[in-house]
């Protein structure tokens, strides 16, 4: 490119190129956008992963049962007095991740665990009532959780997640 | 690509990298500094366009592989779970459905252009042999991916096809069923197209690379067939040829959005919105538009073997095309008679295209002849006859005489050869549903305010349309691929969640099993779909006379009729894509209760004026006052099958309003951008004259 004509009208040339070049830019942005969307959960993903309802009442004291939503294992532990003791009388502040065990689970339901079953070290599923803790026990790098699901021992940094659920009546919840 | 490169960086870190892996250098000297002949025009733009194309095919394809099931029961239904539910995936699907098309429009031109100009003559003979093995590559792509949605036409044409292989002696059946990978098409077959399919596209980006090298080693031909002689014949690639080139994209883009967003279904077969079915074959068969000239050809020979030879030969003689014209001068500017020939050699490819679309049937078998006699003529007899008798003009002196010559008087052929060269194309595509259902009633075109650009769906009949088919169709027809939620979709009948979810409950869903194990009933859920009223096709044929009803999701768009030429082309320009509607409509309506003289009904069937062959197993649906609406329209079989069509039409395509908006804003900001890239392409230019 010659630097004659560029002196003549610097000010027109240079709007219209870079018109051109940002016209481009946008254009290809926008176009890029459909690509990186079409990624995300498509609509009957969406759809499927719909709150759930459980009914709590074939789960008897001490047993814990597994249930899928949104494709994760979720564990309802029906604890029995020993353990929600257990998880009351440890020292929130000697715990890596503080958090007490009356806000892990819901008012007046204190007997009822709802936890993610996924560690949160690296995502495989613990073992319920297993390790030192009478909680649950992760055999893939041994992090060790107790009966709040709060993590106790080894290398997950926080306690299992609670995920949003509800009481629907005293023996029903929804999750989601 | 042409000798090692002067290129020299002064970064540091780009010197440290160039002098391990000379890959800027190589960029440098192909794409910037290459030189390139001063005097190419918009034609020579397509190898531009063709490497978009492309690109574009296979990061779409790579995309929506992400989303589809190569599974015979499957693949048809993620085809429209990719469309219905995946984000974008309607724009996806279109871009890549159309991308083949619009790629094989740009390759045609890109070779006839190669054809006019002589661009295999010598010293390119190895530069156009890579072409037409990219073009054989394309050809097996295109017809593997054309198979993947297994619907009705992808089905048949993968048999009608893998047959062509059973015409060789001795060994053709044992390759059909190698090919196969059962004993007829089937699960195996799909399979192995889907790998391939996926596989094909980058062999052709490798002979791509291998094309571009042979380009760049011999140089670019020009309009004038005179090699550059002095650095005045040349510009450097970049800027020039660049911005020239993106110029052309920009303009092909205004064509490929016309499809993408306006006309999905023009060039495709409403048969294959129809799943495969192994035990019906369509009326007629009828390849994608760019196999016709190849597939008249076929047909038009009576022997099985030498059809399949004469097809295959069609292609494989450009492949000698430099040693059948031998004639020195290049470009057919100069060669009087060459120029003529070429003409008449293009129509009777638009021909062949047009006859392939056909039935092979009376007069267009004898004209499929006499044209493929004239296809062949035209390599065999014309081009070597020419090479000996011909006195061409004078060419130029050089490229920079030839740019000197005809300062000014270069648009107009341009523009009329592009309008004559998407006249034929329409053809093309017009004649693919030429072939369709001859000696029907034409069903009247009705008003629908979906039709056209702006096109929306008028939500009230929507709704009425769900009610006719919840009182009236779903007693004999499913809607398999709506789910409940679908019905608060934006751009949809407009109910609320809460709707949607209300009327989801009305319906009884089967579920399970359950911690018994037993299966149960349960209430529908938003997610659910809409349940069939048949839990198998024997259980609907038991119930319906032997007759199967079809699952009406995509009836309106499996559904079709003849329009005719010059229709069909006015069709293009109008955004006329409301056959299935008129024609499920008109269905509805077109009940009598006698038939006309002289014809006879089968036990069981109905009089249907405008059902294919009259006979439809169907009794009359709908009665004035069967349904009552809230809105206070009336209770009239007319409106029902305005308010149930219009329905359906959104069953089949639930996203049209997002597809049009879209459509809006991307030739908005289609058309600025090609007006500042040809001021750009202007100011750049100015100084290379």
């Amino acid at each position: 490119m010659t630097t004659a004509s560029s002196a003549d009208h610097p000010t027109r040339r240079d709007f219209l190129f870079v018109a051109t070049g940002a016209a481009a830019a946008v254009g290809g942005a926008a176009t890029l956008w459909p690509f990186v969307s079409q990624m995300n959960p498509d609509a009957s993903t969406i759809a499927a992963g719909a709150p759930i309802e459980v009914d709590l009442t074939p789960i008897a004291e001490g047993q814990d049962i597994k249930v899928f939503w949104r494709g994760k294992p979720i564990y309802i532990s029906h604890r029995t007095k020993k353990q929600i003791d257990e998880a009351r009388s440890v020292p929130v502040s000697s715990l890596p991740d503080p958090q007490t065990d009356q806000a892990r689970v819901k008012p007046g339901h204190d007997q009822w665990l709802v936890v993610v079953g996924i560690c949160t070290h690296l995502g495989c599923i613990p073992i319920a009532h297993e390790g030192n803790y009478d909680g649950f026990f992760c055999p893939c790098h041994g992090s060790q959780y107790d009966t709040s699901g709060r993590i106790r021992q080894g290398p997950a940094p926080t306690n299992l997640a609670v995920p949003p659920y509800q009481f629907v009546s005293d023996s029903k919840i929804q999750i989601g | 690509m042409s000798g090692p490169s002067d290129y020299q960086p002064s970064n540091p870190v780009l010197k440290w990298i160039e002098r391990r892996l000379p890959i800027i250098g190589l960029v440098h000297s192909s794409f910037v500094a290459y030189p390139t002949p001063r005097n190419l025009n918009y034609w020579w733009t397509f190898g531009a366009i063709l490497s978009l194309m492309l690109a574009l095919q296979i990061v779409t394809g790579v995309v929506l592989a992400m989303h589809y099931t190569p599974e015979a029961t499957m693949a048809f239904k993620s085809v429209e779970s990719i469309v219905r539910d995946v984000n974008y995936g309607w724009l996806l699907r279109n871009m890549h459905a159309a991308g083949a098309s619009m790629f094989f429009f740009a390759v045609y031109i890109h070779m006839f252009r190669g054809l006019y100009y002589g661009s295999y003559k010598e010293p390119r003979e190895i530069l156009w042999i890579l072409g037409v093995i990219i073009y054989l590559l394309m050809m097996a792509t295109g017809f593997m991916g054309y198979v993947l949605p297994w619907g009705q036409m992808s089905f048949w044409g993968a048999t009608v096809i893998t047959n062509l292989f059973s015409a060789i002696p001795y060994v053709g059946e044992s390759i059909v069923t190698l090919l196969w990978g059962g004993y007829a098409v089937g699960n195996p077959t799909l399979n192995r197209f889907f790998s391939l399919h996926y596989l094909l596209p980058f062999v052709i980006a490798g002979v791509v690379v291998l094309h571009v090298w042979a380009l760049h080693v011999a140089g670019q031909n020009n309009p004038a067939g005179v090699e550059p002689k002095t650095a005045k014949d040349t510009v450097a690639f970049t800027p020039y040829a660049t911005i020239k080139d993106l110029f052309g994209v920009s303009c092909f883009l205004l064509f490929f959005a016309w499809f993408i967003f306006y006309m999905p279904n023009y060039l495709g077969d409403p048969e294959n919105y129809i799943p495969a079915n192994p035990g019906v074959t369509p009326a007629h068969i009828v390849p994608e538009w760019y196999y016709l000239p190849f597939y008249a050809i076929l047909r038009s020979i009576p022997n099985k073997l030498a059809g399949v030879i004469a097809m295959f030969s069609a292609i494989l003689i450009l492949a000698f095309l430099p040693w059948l014209d031998t004639a020195k001068t290049k470009s057919s500017k100069y060669r009087p008679l060459a120029k003529q020939f070429f003409w008449i050699f293009v129509v009777v490819c638009v021909l062949l295209g047009w006859l392939g679309g056909k039935p092979p049937e009376g007069i267009y078998v004898i004209a499929g002849r006499i044209l493929t006699f004239s296809y062949f003529a035209y390599f065999l007899i014309v081009l070597p006859l020419l090479s000996r008798i011909e006195t061409p003009r004078p060419v130029p002196n050089s490229i920079a005489d030839d740019v000197l010559a005809k300062t000014g008087s270069k648009a107009t052929p341009m523009v009329s050869t592009v309008i004559a060269l998407m006249v034929a194309g329409a053809l093309f595509a017009g004649s693919a549903q030429n072939a369709r259902a001859e000696q029907q009633e034409v069903p009247p075109s009705q008003k629908w305010s979906f039709a056209g650009p702006f096109g929306k769906f008028d939500r009230g009949s929507l709704q009425r349309g769900l009610k006719v088919y919840k009182e009236v169709c779903s007693a004999c027809h499913g809607l398999s691929y709506i789910a409940f939620r679908n019905l608060a979709d934006p751009g949809g009948p407009g109910y609320s969640t809460a709707q949607a979810a209300a009327f989801a409950s009305d319906y009884k869903v089967k579920d399970g099993p359950n911690d018994q194990g037993e299966m149960f009933e349960r209430p529908g859920r938003p997610a659910d779909y809409f349940p069939s009223p048949f839990p198998n096709e024997q259980a609907a044929r038991v119930a319906n006379g032997g007759a199967l009803p079809p699952d009406l999701s995509l009836i309106a768009k499996a559904r079709s009729y003849e329009r005719g030429f010059p229709q069909f082309v006015i069709d293009f320009f109008t955004q006329f894509q409301e056959q299935g509607p008129n024609y499920v409509d008109a269905l509805l309506q077109g009940y009598e209760e006698k038939p006309p003289a002289g014809v006879s009904l089968p036990e069981g069937s109905y009089y249907n004026k405008y059902f294919p062959g009259h006979a439809i197993k169907m009794p009359k649906p709908l009665n004035d006052g069967q349904v009552t609406f809230d809105d206070g329209s009336p209770a009239t079989v007319a409106q029902y099958a305005k308010d149930v069509t219009t329905f359906l039409m959104w069953a089949a395509e639930p996203h049209m309003e997002a597809r049009k908006r879209l459509g809006l804003q991307v030739f908005v900001f289609l058309i600025l951008f090609a007006g500042l890239m040809y001021f750009t392409k202007k100011k750049v230019w100015a100084e290379a004259h």
